[in-house]
């Protein structure tokens, strides 16, 4: 799957997108934030106030408990501050 | 309906005026046009960078035009939102909604504004003299979206 950060998430993991082989024991995103925060400090950090992470899959808007597959294109933001 | 994701600026008289040329239908124009201001809180903010989601920006702010027209009896919605380096004065974002009469027209641009903010994926990142920092989201943007829930 194909994994993508934008604003304080990218900066914090330090990059912007990165291929995934989703796990089979993952089910969904909140399962998928579980085991990137296994990655690192810096996956840790940026995972860490589930209240500040909006997730997105194949760019639309989804609860954390959103089924996945391995096919799948995750988007992880923090909340929207346009306009 | 046009929907633009654009690095360079928008000039809002030609947009007006693409949406209404030829027509005499249209009753009412209302036009919201959103800036860089040069504070936050008591900061002197320098630039502003606004960072987006390529592909998924433009498909919300389509989708939420299109909740719009189904809301409101609508003669032409054009929203142009910028993306990049800004500085305070620059705009950033345009909102035109036509209508024959000035309520719809009114309170569908209203109503555009306050799901873009919290819905389309866009971010901040302001430059004061203290830094460069992420600009937080606002309890009382989520708020004026529930008001178009009830």
């Amino acid at each position: 799957m194909e994994l993508l950060y934008f604003a304080q998430l990218r900066e914090t993991i330090g990059h912007g997108a990165e291929t995934l082989s989703l796990p089979e024991n993952i089910a969904d995103v909140a399962g998928l934030i579980a085991h990137l925060r296994e990655k690192g400090d810096a996956y840790r950090a940026a995972f860490d106030d589930k209240a500040l992470i909006r997730v997105a899959v194949n760019q639309t808007h989804v609860s954390f408990d959103h089924p996945l597959t391995d096919r799948d294109e995750v988007a992880f933001f923090p909340p929207m501050t346009g306009g | 309906m046009k929907v633009r994701v654009q690095s360079q600026d928008f000039d809002i008289t030609a947009e007006i005026n693409d949406l209404r040329s030829g027509r005499t239908d249209i009753g009412a124009i209302v036009t919201f046009t959103g800036l860089v201001r040069d504070f936050h809180g008591d900061h002197i903010v320098r630039k502003m960078t606004l960072e987006h989601f390529p592909g998924m920006a433009e498909k919300q702010l389509r989708e939420i035009c299109q909740t719009a027209e189904g809301r409101w009896p609508l003669q032409g919605i054009t929203v142009i939102h910028r993306h990049g380096p800004l500085k305070p004065g620059d705009q950033i974002v345009l909102v035109i909604a036509l209508s024959a009469h000035r309520e719809a027209a009114f309170e569908a641009a209203e109503f555009i504004m306050d799901w873009l903010k919290t819905d389309a994926p866009f971010w901040k990142k302001e430059e004061t003299e203290q830094g460069a920092e992420w600009v937080a989201a606002k309890e009382s943007d989520s708020q004026k979206c529930k008001k178009w829930q009830e």
